[in-house]
Protein backbone atom coordinates (compact mmCIF):
# COMPACT_ATOMS: atom_id res chain seq x y z
CA UNK A 1 0.00 0.00 0.00
CA UNK A 2 1.18 3.60 -0.67
CA UNK A 3 1.03 6.38 1.36
CA UNK A 4 0.98 10.01 1.33
CA UNK A 5 1.65 12.06 4.77
CA UNK A 6 0.02 15.53 3.87
CA UNK A 7 1.10 17.45 6.75
CA UNK A 8 4.35 16.73 7.93
CA UNK A 9 7.25 19.20 8.71
CA UNK A 10 10.16 17.48 7.02
CA UNK A 11 12.45 20.23 7.74
CA UNK A 12 12.86 19.37 11.55
CA UNK A 13 13.39 15.99 11.20
CA UNK A 14 16.12 13.51 10.39
CA UNK A 15 17.52 11.39 7.45
CA UNK A 16 16.78 8.20 9.72
CA UNK A 17 13.07 9.53 9.42
CA UNK A 18 13.07 9.86 5.87
CA UNK A 19 14.88 6.26 5.11
CA UNK A 20 11.86 4.73 7.25
CA UNK A 21 8.89 6.66 5.84
CA UNK A 22 10.38 5.65 2.35
CA UNK A 23 10.22 1.82 3.71
CA UNK A 24 7.41 1.72 5.19
CA UNK A 25 5.59 3.05 1.88
CA UNK A 26 5.47 7.12 2.52
CA UNK A 27 5.62 8.19 -1.60
CA UNK A 28 5.12 11.87 -0.99
CA UNK A 29 4.46 14.48 1.50
CA UNK A 30 2.95 17.95 2.19
CA UNK A 31 4.73 20.47 4.51
CA UNK A 32 3.15 23.40 5.36
CA UNK A 33 4.51 26.43 6.64
CA UNK A 34 4.42 26.90 9.81
CA UNK A 35 6.14 28.52 13.08
CA UNK A 36 9.95 27.24 14.25
CA UNK A 37 8.67 26.69 17.92
CA UNK A 38 9.90 29.87 18.75
CA UNK A 39 8.61 33.53 16.98
CA UNK A 40 10.85 34.71 13.82
CA UNK A 41 12.06 37.89 14.68
CA UNK A 42 12.86 39.40 10.63
CA UNK A 43 10.88 38.73 7.38
CA UNK A 44 14.70 37.50 5.77
CA UNK A 45 14.61 34.31 8.08
CA UNK A 46 10.78 33.84 6.68
CA UNK A 47 11.51 34.04 3.39
CA UNK A 48 15.00 31.63 4.02
CA UNK A 49 12.41 29.23 5.69
CA UNK A 50 9.83 29.27 2.81
CA UNK A 51 12.47 29.19 0.35
CA UNK A 52 14.12 25.85 1.68
CA UNK A 53 10.34 24.45 1.54
CA UNK A 54 10.36 24.86 -1.90
CA UNK A 55 14.34 24.08 -2.45
CA UNK A 56 16.24 22.48 -0.28
CA UNK A 57 13.91 20.11 1.60
CA UNK A 58 12.34 19.16 -1.91
CA UNK A 59 15.40 17.97 -2.63
CA UNK A 60 16.86 16.63 0.30
CA UNK A 61 13.06 14.42 0.39
CA UNK A 62 13.82 13.44 -3.13
CA UNK A 63 16.99 11.72 -2.12
CA UNK A 64 15.24 8.80 -0.38
CA UNK A 65 12.45 8.74 -2.94
CA UNK A 66 9.64 10.80 -1.70
CA UNK A 67 7.93 13.63 -3.70
CA UNK A 68 8.09 16.69 -1.25
CA UNK A 69 5.54 19.39 -1.53
CA UNK A 70 4.25 22.28 0.48
CA UNK A 71 2.04 24.65 1.46
CA UNK A 72 2.88 28.43 1.51
CA UNK A 73 1.68 30.73 3.91
CA UNK A 74 1.87 33.17 7.16
CA UNK A 75 0.88 30.77 10.23
CA UNK A 76 -1.88 32.12 12.65
CA UNK A 77 0.69 32.45 15.62
CA UNK A 78 3.26 34.51 14.03
CA UNK A 79 0.40 36.40 12.86
CA UNK A 80 -0.29 38.22 15.76
CA UNK A 81 3.55 40.09 15.24
CA UNK A 82 1.57 42.56 12.34
CA UNK A 83 5.01 44.27 11.36
CA UNK A 84 6.39 40.81 10.57
CA UNK A 85 3.27 40.15 8.93
CA UNK A 86 2.88 42.66 6.63
CA UNK A 87 6.08 41.96 5.19
CA UNK A 88 5.59 38.28 5.01
CA UNK A 89 2.38 38.57 3.08
CA UNK A 90 4.27 41.37 0.74
CA UNK A 91 6.74 37.98 -0.14
CA UNK A 92 3.73 35.17 -0.58
CA UNK A 93 3.56 36.04 -4.01
CA UNK A 94 7.10 35.50 -4.83
CA UNK A 95 6.28 31.89 -3.79
CA UNK A 96 2.88 30.46 -4.49
CA UNK A 97 3.04 30.37 -7.79
CA UNK A 98 6.01 27.84 -7.83
CA UNK A 99 6.13 24.46 -8.83
CA UNK A 100 5.31 21.78 -5.59
CA UNK A 101 3.31 24.33 -3.56
CA UNK A 102 0.00 22.83 -3.58
CA UNK A 103 -2.25 25.06 -1.74
CA UNK A 104 -2.20 28.42 0.73
CA UNK A 105 -1.08 26.75 3.97
CA UNK A 106 -1.29 26.27 7.10
CA UNK A 107 -3.38 29.45 8.08
CA UNK A 108 -6.14 30.00 10.25
CA UNK A 109 -6.70 30.90 14.20
CA UNK A 110 -4.39 30.16 16.99
CA UNK A 111 -5.92 32.75 20.13
CA UNK A 112 -8.42 33.62 17.73
CA UNK A 113 -7.17 37.62 17.89
CA UNK A 114 -8.39 40.69 15.64
CA UNK A 115 -4.59 40.32 13.58
CA UNK A 116 -4.89 36.53 13.03
CA UNK A 117 -7.96 37.16 11.48
CA UNK A 118 -6.73 40.05 9.74
CA UNK A 119 -4.06 38.00 8.02
CA UNK A 120 -6.60 34.85 7.75
CA UNK A 121 -8.72 36.99 5.29
CA UNK A 122 -6.13 38.43 3.58
CA UNK A 123 -4.29 35.06 2.51
CA UNK A 124 -7.84 33.56 1.97
CA UNK A 125 -7.86 36.54 -0.53
CA UNK A 126 -4.81 35.36 -2.20
CA UNK A 127 -5.94 31.88 -2.20
CA UNK A 128 -8.55 32.93 -4.60
CA UNK A 129 -7.10 35.64 -6.63
CA UNK A 130 -3.80 32.60 -7.35
CA UNK A 131 -6.46 30.21 -7.64
CA UNK A 132 -4.93 27.38 -4.65
CA UNK A 133 -6.85 25.52 -2.46
CA UNK A 134 -6.43 26.24 1.02
CA UNK A 135 -5.00 24.27 4.58
CA UNK A 136 -6.18 25.38 7.51
CA UNK A 137 -5.03 25.17 10.99
CA UNK A 138 -7.38 24.56 13.44
CA UNK A 139 -6.77 26.33 17.48
CA UNK A 140 -6.50 23.88 19.77
CA UNK A 141 -8.16 26.44 22.23
CA UNK A 142 -11.66 26.65 22.36
CA UNK A 143 -11.65 24.19 19.39
CA UNK A 144 -15.09 23.85 18.34
CA UNK A 145 -15.98 27.49 17.98
CA UNK A 146 -12.66 28.39 16.51
CA UNK A 147 -13.11 25.31 13.68
CA UNK A 148 -16.99 26.83 12.87
CA UNK A 149 -15.10 30.08 13.18
CA UNK A 150 -12.55 29.06 10.04
CA UNK A 151 -15.33 27.66 7.88
CA UNK A 152 -17.59 30.86 8.53
CA UNK A 153 -14.92 32.95 7.29
CA UNK A 154 -13.75 30.51 4.24
CA UNK A 155 -17.44 30.52 2.88
CA UNK A 156 -17.39 34.50 3.96
CA UNK A 157 -14.30 35.27 1.50
CA UNK A 158 -15.87 32.99 -1.45
CA UNK A 159 -14.19 30.10 -1.60
CA UNK A 160 -15.89 26.79 -1.97
CA UNK A 161 -15.50 24.16 0.55
CA UNK A 162 -14.21 21.39 -1.67
CA UNK A 163 -11.22 23.85 -2.02
CA UNK A 164 -10.40 24.06 1.57
CA UNK A 165 -8.96 21.30 3.97
CA UNK A 166 -9.70 21.76 8.06
CA UNK A 167 -7.27 20.03 9.80
CA UNK A 168 -6.80 18.65 13.15
CA UNK A 169 -9.83 17.94 13.41
CA UNK A 170 -11.79 15.22 16.57
CA UNK A 171 -14.62 13.50 17.01
CA UNK A 172 -16.13 16.86 18.39
CA UNK A 173 -15.54 18.93 15.40
CA UNK A 174 -15.91 16.33 12.20
CA UNK A 175 -19.51 16.18 11.86
CA UNK A 176 -19.72 19.90 11.03
CA UNK A 177 -16.90 19.80 8.77
CA UNK A 178 -18.17 16.96 6.98
CA UNK A 179 -22.03 18.13 6.73
CA UNK A 180 -20.88 21.60 5.49
CA UNK A 181 -18.64 20.33 2.44
CA UNK A 182 -15.29 20.80 3.62
CA UNK A 183 -12.49 18.50 3.59
CA UNK A 184 -11.57 17.15 7.07
CA UNK A 185 -8.09 15.97 7.82
CA UNK A 186 -7.01 14.36 11.37
CA UNK A 187 -3.47 14.66 13.00
CA UNK A 188 -2.07 11.15 14.75
CA UNK A 189 0.12 13.53 16.80
CA UNK A 190 1.01 11.77 20.32
CA UNK A 191 -0.80 13.31 23.59
CA UNK A 192 -2.28 16.66 21.99
CA UNK A 193 -4.16 15.57 19.02
CA UNK A 194 -5.54 11.99 18.09
CA UNK A 195 -4.47 8.66 18.98
CA UNK A 196 -4.85 6.59 16.09
CA UNK A 197 -7.46 3.59 18.03
CA UNK A 198 -9.28 7.01 18.24
CA UNK A 199 -9.07 7.68 14.62
CA UNK A 200 -10.02 4.23 13.23
CA UNK A 201 -13.62 4.23 15.33
CA UNK A 202 -14.00 7.64 13.19
CA UNK A 203 -13.13 5.68 10.13
CA UNK A 204 -15.39 3.15 11.05
CA UNK A 205 -17.88 5.71 11.82
CA UNK A 206 -17.71 8.56 8.86
CA UNK A 207 -16.39 6.34 6.26
CA UNK A 208 -13.68 7.71 4.07
CA UNK A 209 -15.08 10.52 2.06
CA UNK A 210 -13.62 13.63 2.67
CA UNK A 211 -11.57 12.08 5.14
CA UNK A 212 -7.92 12.02 5.54
CA UNK A 213 -5.32 11.60 8.11
CA UNK A 214 -1.58 13.02 8.82
CA UNK A 215 1.04 13.01 11.59
CA UNK A 216 2.01 16.44 11.38
CA UNK A 217 5.40 15.26 12.73
CA UNK A 218 7.54 18.18 13.67
CA UNK A 219 10.25 19.23 16.09
CA UNK A 220 8.23 17.95 19.14
CA UNK A 221 7.86 14.29 20.37
CA UNK A 222 5.94 13.16 17.34
CA UNK A 223 5.68 10.29 14.54
CA UNK A 224 6.43 10.54 10.82
CA UNK A 225 5.22 6.92 10.82
CA UNK A 226 1.87 8.03 11.63
CA UNK A 227 -0.22 7.18 8.46
CA UNK A 228 1.27 3.96 7.83
CA UNK A 229 0.97 2.98 11.07
CA UNK A 230 -2.58 3.94 11.28
CA UNK A 231 -3.32 2.41 7.99
CA UNK A 232 -1.73 -1.10 9.98
CA UNK A 233 -4.23 -0.59 12.72
CA UNK A 234 -7.26 0.06 10.43
CA UNK A 235 -6.80 -3.02 8.53
CA UNK A 236 -6.05 -4.87 11.39
CA UNK A 237 -9.31 -3.91 13.12
CA UNK A 238 -11.56 -4.56 10.04
CA UNK A 239 -11.68 -1.27 8.26
CA UNK A 240 -12.36 -1.89 4.16
CA UNK A 241 -9.31 -1.59 2.21
CA UNK A 242 -10.52 0.90 0.07
CA UNK A 243 -11.86 3.42 2.93
CA UNK A 244 -7.77 2.50 4.35
CA UNK A 245 -6.11 3.41 0.67
CA UNK A 246 -8.74 7.11 0.35
CA UNK A 247 -8.06 7.98 4.13
CA UNK A 248 -4.12 7.58 3.82
CA UNK A 249 -3.51 8.23 0.14
CA UNK A 250 -6.36 8.76 -2.31
CA UNK A 251 -8.27 11.65 -0.51
CA UNK A 252 -5.02 13.75 0.41
CA UNK A 253 -3.87 13.46 -3.58
CA UNK A 254 -8.14 14.11 -4.44
CA UNK A 255 -8.23 17.77 -2.61
CA UNK A 256 -4.51 19.02 -2.89
CA UNK A 257 -4.15 17.39 -6.70
CA UNK A 258 -7.20 19.05 -7.99
CA UNK A 259 -5.64 21.65 -10.50
CA UNK A 260 -3.05 19.35 -11.36
CA UNK A 261 -0.45 20.56 -9.22
CA UNK A 262 0.30 17.12 -7.18
CA UNK A 263 -0.42 13.83 -9.30
CA UNK A 264 0.10 10.23 -9.10
CA UNK A 265 2.12 10.12 -12.13
CA UNK A 266 4.99 12.51 -9.87
CA UNK A 267 5.70 9.50 -8.09
CA UNK A 268 4.75 6.29 -10.28
CA UNK A 269 6.12 8.31 -13.83
CA UNK A 270 8.28 11.49 -13.16
CA UNK A 271 9.62 13.01 -16.23
CA UNK A 272 13.02 11.87 -17.51
CA UNK A 273 14.50 15.19 -17.18
CA UNK A 274 12.69 15.21 -13.47
CA UNK A 275 14.89 12.60 -12.65
CA UNK A 276 17.90 15.00 -13.06
CA UNK A 277 16.92 16.75 -9.90
CA UNK A 278 17.34 13.31 -8.24
CA UNK A 279 20.31 12.23 -6.04
CA UNK A 280 22.41 10.54 -8.70
CA UNK A 281 19.65 10.11 -10.74
CA UNK A 282 17.97 7.54 -9.15
CA UNK A 283 14.14 6.52 -9.54
CA UNK A 284 11.90 8.06 -7.18
CA UNK A 285 10.60 4.20 -6.66
CA UNK A 286 14.03 3.24 -5.58
CA UNK A 287 14.57 1.08 -3.16
CA UNK A 288 10.68 1.00 -2.42
CA UNK A 289 8.93 -1.81 -4.15
CA UNK A 290 5.51 -0.69 -3.21
CA UNK A 291 3.59 -3.69 -1.57
CA UNK A 292 0.28 -4.82 -3.45
CA UNK A 293 -1.16 -6.74 -1.02
CA UNK A 294 -0.67 -7.21 3.14
CA UNK A 295 -0.57 -4.85 5.72
CA UNK A 296 2.13 -1.92 5.61
CA UNK A 297 5.22 -2.40 7.04
CA UNK A 298 6.60 -0.91 9.55
CA UNK A 299 10.69 -0.91 9.45
CA UNK A 300 13.09 -1.01 12.52
CA UNK A 301 16.16 0.77 11.80
CA UNK A 302 19.02 -1.29 10.03
CA UNK A 303 22.77 0.11 11.83
CA UNK A 304 25.96 -1.17 10.64
CA UNK A 305 28.66 -0.39 12.02
CA UNK A 306 30.48 0.88 9.23
CA UNK A 307 31.41 3.94 8.37
CA UNK A 308 32.14 4.75 4.50
CA UNK B 1 19.21 38.65 -33.07
CA UNK B 2 20.14 38.89 -29.18
CA UNK B 3 19.70 35.85 -26.64
CA UNK B 4 16.66 36.79 -25.63
CA UNK B 5 14.73 37.11 -28.80
CA UNK B 6 16.61 33.71 -30.26
CA UNK B 7 15.12 32.01 -26.90
CA UNK B 8 11.15 33.63 -27.89
CA UNK B 9 12.07 32.33 -31.64
CA UNK B 10 12.89 29.08 -30.27
CA UNK B 11 10.25 28.60 -27.80
CA UNK B 12 7.87 29.95 -30.01
CA UNK B 13 8.30 27.14 -32.54
CA UNK B 14 8.63 24.41 -29.94
CA UNK B 15 5.85 25.03 -27.54
CA UNK B 16 1.95 24.48 -27.80
CA UNK B 17 -0.45 27.69 -28.76
CA UNK B 18 -1.82 28.37 -25.36
CA UNK B 19 1.80 28.30 -24.35
CA UNK B 20 2.65 30.59 -26.77
CA UNK B 21 0.34 32.76 -26.12
CA UNK B 22 0.65 32.87 -22.35
CA UNK B 23 4.27 33.47 -22.73
CA UNK B 24 3.96 36.45 -25.32
CA UNK B 25 1.59 38.01 -22.70
CA UNK B 26 3.60 37.49 -19.50
CA UNK B 27 6.63 38.89 -21.41
CA UNK B 28 4.47 42.23 -22.32
CA UNK B 29 3.29 42.35 -18.91
CA UNK B 30 6.66 42.41 -17.42
CA UNK B 31 8.25 44.76 -19.70
CA UNK B 32 5.67 47.27 -18.91
CA UNK B 33 5.30 46.49 -15.14
CA UNK B 34 6.39 48.65 -12.39
CA UNK B 35 6.81 46.34 -9.89
CA UNK B 36 8.47 42.78 -9.84
CA UNK B 37 5.48 41.59 -8.66
CA UNK B 38 4.35 40.15 -12.01
CA UNK B 39 7.79 38.80 -13.03
CA UNK B 40 7.84 36.80 -10.13
CA UNK B 41 4.37 35.20 -11.12
CA UNK B 42 5.03 34.31 -14.06
CA UNK B 43 8.38 32.32 -13.28
CA UNK B 44 6.91 30.69 -11.03
CA UNK B 45 4.08 30.12 -13.28
CA UNK B 46 6.04 28.81 -15.71
CA UNK B 47 6.44 25.42 -13.65
CA UNK B 48 2.82 25.18 -15.07
CA UNK B 49 2.97 26.15 -18.10
CA UNK B 50 5.46 25.10 -20.01
CA UNK B 51 7.29 21.51 -20.36
CA UNK B 52 10.02 20.44 -19.10
CA UNK B 53 11.29 18.99 -22.37
CA UNK B 54 14.59 19.44 -23.76
CA UNK B 55 15.14 22.36 -25.83
CA UNK B 56 17.15 20.18 -28.42
CA UNK B 57 18.51 22.74 -30.69
CA UNK B 58 19.32 22.42 -34.17
CA UNK B 59 22.92 22.48 -35.47
CA UNK B 60 21.68 25.98 -36.86
CA UNK B 61 20.27 27.42 -33.86
CA UNK B 62 23.45 26.48 -31.94
CA UNK B 63 25.54 28.45 -34.17
CA UNK B 64 22.91 31.02 -33.90
CA UNK B 65 23.40 31.21 -30.15
CA UNK B 66 27.09 31.12 -30.60
CA UNK B 67 26.65 34.05 -33.06
CA UNK B 68 24.60 36.08 -30.21
CA UNK B 69 26.69 35.56 -27.43
CA UNK B 70 30.59 34.26 -28.31
CA UNK B 71 30.90 30.73 -25.96
CA UNK B 72 26.84 30.42 -25.83
CA UNK B 73 26.08 26.68 -25.80
CA UNK B 74 22.31 26.38 -24.96
CA UNK B 75 22.62 22.00 -25.71
CA UNK B 76 21.25 21.24 -21.85
CA UNK B 77 18.42 23.55 -21.66
CA UNK B 78 14.52 22.63 -21.35
CA UNK B 79 11.83 24.69 -22.39
CA UNK B 80 11.13 25.53 -19.08
CA UNK B 81 14.36 27.13 -18.73
CA UNK B 82 14.31 28.73 -21.84
CA UNK B 83 11.24 30.64 -20.66
CA UNK B 84 12.01 31.55 -17.49
CA UNK B 85 15.34 33.23 -18.52
CA UNK B 86 13.21 34.69 -21.60
CA UNK B 87 10.96 36.41 -18.98
CA UNK B 88 13.91 37.72 -16.57
CA UNK B 89 16.00 39.17 -19.93
CA UNK B 90 12.92 40.80 -21.11
CA UNK B 91 11.92 42.48 -17.57
CA UNK B 92 15.21 44.96 -17.80
CA UNK B 93 18.20 45.57 -19.84
CA UNK B 94 19.43 47.39 -17.04
CA UNK B 95 22.41 44.73 -15.39
CA UNK B 96 21.70 46.67 -11.57
CA UNK B 97 17.91 45.74 -11.76
CA UNK B 98 18.13 42.76 -13.24
CA UNK B 99 21.09 41.49 -10.27
CA UNK B 100 18.51 42.79 -8.06
CA UNK B 101 15.49 40.89 -8.75
CA UNK B 102 18.11 37.69 -9.23
CA UNK B 103 19.13 38.16 -5.73
CA UNK B 104 15.42 37.84 -5.42
CA UNK B 105 14.50 35.17 -7.49
CA UNK B 106 17.79 33.22 -6.15
CA UNK B 107 16.32 33.52 -2.89
CA UNK B 108 13.31 32.13 -2.95
CA UNK B 109 14.09 29.49 -6.12
CA UNK B 110 13.35 25.60 -6.26
CA UNK B 111 15.86 23.88 -8.02
CA UNK B 112 14.90 23.99 -11.34
CA UNK B 113 14.74 27.98 -11.31
CA UNK B 114 18.37 27.85 -9.98
CA UNK B 115 18.97 25.96 -12.96
CA UNK B 116 17.88 28.17 -15.02
CA UNK B 117 18.86 31.23 -13.71
CA UNK B 118 22.29 30.23 -12.99
CA UNK B 119 22.37 28.66 -17.13
CA UNK B 120 21.14 32.13 -17.97
CA UNK B 121 24.70 34.04 -16.30
CA UNK B 122 26.44 34.19 -19.50
CA UNK B 123 23.47 36.22 -20.85
CA UNK B 124 22.60 39.11 -18.41
CA UNK B 125 23.96 42.52 -18.87
CA UNK B 126 26.66 43.83 -17.64
CA UNK B 127 28.58 40.34 -16.92
CA UNK B 128 30.83 41.49 -14.31
CA UNK B 129 28.02 42.41 -11.86
CA UNK B 130 27.02 38.91 -11.85
CA UNK B 131 30.42 36.91 -10.75
CA UNK B 132 29.13 36.95 -6.77
CA UNK B 133 26.32 35.29 -8.12
CA UNK B 134 28.18 32.80 -9.84
CA UNK B 135 29.86 31.83 -7.18
CA UNK B 136 27.21 31.30 -5.15
CA UNK B 137 26.05 28.43 -7.27
CA UNK B 138 29.15 26.97 -7.01
CA UNK B 139 28.81 26.96 -3.19
CA UNK B 140 25.43 24.90 -4.23
CA UNK B 141 24.72 21.60 -2.24
CA UNK B 142 22.88 20.59 -5.27
CA UNK B 143 24.67 18.80 -7.89
CA UNK B 144 22.56 19.89 -10.50
CA UNK B 145 22.73 23.85 -9.42
CA UNK B 146 26.41 23.59 -9.31
CA UNK B 147 27.05 22.24 -12.75
CA UNK B 148 24.53 24.67 -14.73
CA UNK B 149 27.33 27.37 -12.75
CA UNK B 150 30.41 24.73 -14.34
CA UNK B 151 29.31 22.88 -17.42
CA UNK B 152 28.62 24.58 -20.67
CA UNK B 153 28.73 27.66 -19.63
CA UNK B 154 31.12 30.44 -21.01
CA UNK B 155 31.10 32.83 -17.53
CA UNK B 156 33.07 31.39 -14.72
CA UNK B 157 36.19 31.20 -17.50
CA UNK B 158 35.55 34.60 -18.72
CA UNK B 159 34.93 36.24 -14.86
CA UNK B 160 35.83 34.12 -12.26
CA UNK B 161 39.40 35.13 -10.09
CA UNK B 162 41.96 32.47 -10.25
CA UNK B 163 40.93 31.55 -7.04
CA UNK B 164 37.12 30.89 -7.36
CA UNK B 165 38.09 28.96 -11.12
CA UNK B 166 40.25 26.54 -9.03
CA UNK B 167 37.48 25.89 -5.93
CA UNK B 168 35.43 25.37 -9.28
CA UNK B 169 37.45 23.00 -10.63
CA UNK B 170 37.71 20.96 -7.73
CA UNK B 171 34.55 21.16 -6.37
CA UNK B 172 33.76 19.35 -9.75
CA UNK B 173 35.89 16.50 -8.17
CA UNK B 174 34.52 16.52 -5.36
CA UNK B 175 31.31 15.86 -6.37
CA UNK B 176 31.92 13.39 -8.96
CA UNK B 177 30.63 15.20 -12.07
CA UNK B 178 32.77 15.76 -15.54
CA UNK B 179 35.21 18.19 -16.08
CA UNK B 180 35.51 17.80 -19.93
CA UNK B 181 32.10 19.90 -19.93
CA UNK B 182 33.69 22.92 -18.09
CA UNK B 183 34.22 25.14 -20.27
CA UNK B 184 37.61 27.11 -21.19
CA UNK B 185 39.46 24.14 -18.58
CA UNK B 186 42.74 24.30 -20.29
CA UNK B 187 42.84 27.83 -21.18
CA UNK B 188 42.48 28.27 -17.63
CA UNK B 189 44.59 25.69 -16.42
CA UNK B 190 47.40 27.23 -13.67
CA UNK B 191 50.11 26.18 -11.53
CA UNK B 192 47.77 26.80 -7.86
CA UNK B 193 45.47 24.32 -9.55
CA UNK B 194 47.83 21.79 -10.40
CA UNK B 195 49.08 21.52 -7.03
CA UNK B 196 45.67 21.56 -5.46
CA UNK B 197 44.97 18.23 -7.74
CA UNK B 198 47.62 16.58 -6.70
CA UNK B 199 47.23 16.97 -2.89
CA UNK B 200 43.57 16.11 -3.78
CA UNK B 201 44.82 13.09 -5.00
CA UNK B 202 46.98 12.32 -2.12
CA UNK B 203 44.19 12.51 -0.11
CA UNK B 204 42.09 10.24 -1.81
CA UNK B 205 44.70 7.17 -2.32
CA UNK B 206 45.63 7.99 1.35
CA UNK B 207 41.70 6.65 2.04
CA UNK B 208 41.82 3.88 -0.56
CA UNK B 209 39.31 5.82 -2.39
CA UNK B 210 39.22 6.04 -6.21
CA UNK B 211 41.12 9.03 -8.05
CA UNK B 212 38.90 10.61 -11.21
CA UNK B 213 41.53 10.05 -14.44
CA UNK B 214 40.41 13.30 -15.62
CA UNK B 215 41.83 15.15 -12.24
CA UNK B 216 44.90 14.84 -14.34
CA UNK B 217 44.19 16.91 -17.24
CA UNK B 218 44.92 20.23 -15.08
CA UNK B 219 47.89 18.93 -13.75
CA UNK B 220 49.43 17.94 -17.22
CA UNK B 221 50.79 21.11 -18.64
CA UNK B 222 52.69 21.94 -14.82
CA UNK B 223 53.78 18.24 -15.12
CA UNK B 224 57.66 18.55 -13.48
CA UNK B 225 59.73 17.71 -10.38
CA UNK B 226 57.79 15.48 -7.75
CA UNK B 227 54.55 15.57 -8.98
CA UNK B 228 55.90 13.27 -12.21
CA UNK B 229 56.31 10.74 -9.22
CA UNK B 230 52.59 10.75 -9.42
CA UNK B 231 52.15 10.00 -12.96
CA UNK B 232 54.59 7.22 -12.58
CA UNK B 233 52.43 5.61 -10.18
CA UNK B 234 49.91 6.11 -12.79
CA UNK B 235 51.87 4.82 -15.74
CA UNK B 236 52.97 1.76 -13.73
CA UNK B 237 50.21 0.84 -11.33
CA UNK B 238 47.12 2.66 -12.61
CA UNK B 239 44.24 1.18 -14.03
CA UNK B 240 43.78 1.08 -18.01
CA UNK B 241 41.85 4.61 -18.15
CA UNK B 242 44.50 6.22 -15.52
CA UNK B 243 47.38 4.91 -17.78
CA UNK B 244 45.73 6.67 -20.30
CA UNK B 245 44.51 9.61 -18.57
CA UNK B 246 48.56 10.07 -17.39
CA UNK B 247 49.78 9.67 -21.39
CA UNK B 248 47.65 12.76 -22.32
CA UNK B 249 47.99 15.22 -19.29
CA UNK B 250 52.19 14.41 -19.75
CA UNK B 251 51.76 14.99 -23.73
CA UNK B 252 50.56 19.13 -22.30
CA UNK B 253 53.65 19.21 -20.38
CA UNK B 254 56.77 21.01 -21.24
CA UNK B 255 59.28 20.04 -18.43
CA UNK B 256 61.60 17.37 -20.10
CA UNK B 257 61.28 15.24 -17.18
CA UNK B 258 57.62 14.89 -18.14
CA UNK B 259 58.61 14.29 -21.69
CA UNK B 260 61.05 11.78 -21.08
CA UNK B 261 58.19 9.82 -18.84
CA UNK B 262 56.08 9.87 -22.00
CA UNK B 263 58.15 8.84 -24.18
CA UNK B 264 59.32 5.67 -21.96
CA UNK B 265 55.97 4.33 -22.54
CA UNK B 266 56.40 4.64 -26.69
CA UNK B 267 52.65 2.79 -27.20
CA UNK B 268 50.64 4.90 -24.85
CA UNK B 269 52.50 8.20 -26.00
CA UNK B 270 51.72 7.11 -30.19
CA UNK B 271 48.12 6.63 -29.58
CA UNK B 272 47.88 10.00 -27.86
CA UNK B 273 50.23 11.25 -31.00
CA UNK B 274 47.47 10.11 -33.09
CA UNK B 275 44.97 11.63 -31.59
CA UNK B 276 42.70 8.31 -30.80
CA UNK B 277 42.51 9.46 -27.26
CA UNK B 278 40.48 12.00 -25.95
CA UNK B 279 39.58 13.23 -22.37
CA UNK B 280 36.35 13.37 -23.09
CA UNK B 281 36.24 9.42 -24.02
CA UNK B 282 37.88 9.20 -20.74
CA UNK B 283 35.33 11.22 -18.61
CA UNK B 284 32.47 8.82 -20.34
CA UNK B 285 34.13 6.06 -20.14
CA UNK B 286 33.27 5.14 -16.61
CA UNK B 287 30.10 6.05 -16.84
Amino acid sequence: MRFIDPHIHMSARTTDDYERMAAAGIVAVIEPAFWLGQPRTSVGTYVDYLSSLVGWERFRASQFGIRHYCTIGLNSKEANNEALAEQVLDVLPLFLAKEGVVAVGEIGYDDQTEAEDKYYRAQLALAKELDLPVQVHTPHRDKKRGTARSMDVALEMGLEPGRVVIDHNNEETVADVLDRGFWAAFTLYPQTKMGNERMVEIARRYGSTRVFIDSSADWGKSDPLAVPKTARLMLERGIPREDVEAICYGNALAVFGQDGRMQESDWLAPQPLDQRDLYQGNSVLRGQAPQVDGLPVIPERVESALIE
Amino acid sequence: MNPGELLGEWLATRLPLDSVDWLGTVVGLVRAAPTDRPLYLAIGEVARRVPKQPLAPTEAELLAAAASRPGWDPRDWTLDQAARVRLLLASTADGAVLSRRLDTLCSAADVGELVAFYRGLPLYPDPPRHALRAAEGVRSNMRVVFEAVAHRNPYPSEHFAESAWNQMVLKALFVGTRLDLIAGLDARANPGLARMLSDYAHERWAASRPVSPELWRCVGPFAAGSVLDDFRRLLERGTEIEKQAAALALATAEDAGAQALLAAHAALAETVRTGRLDWESLATAGT
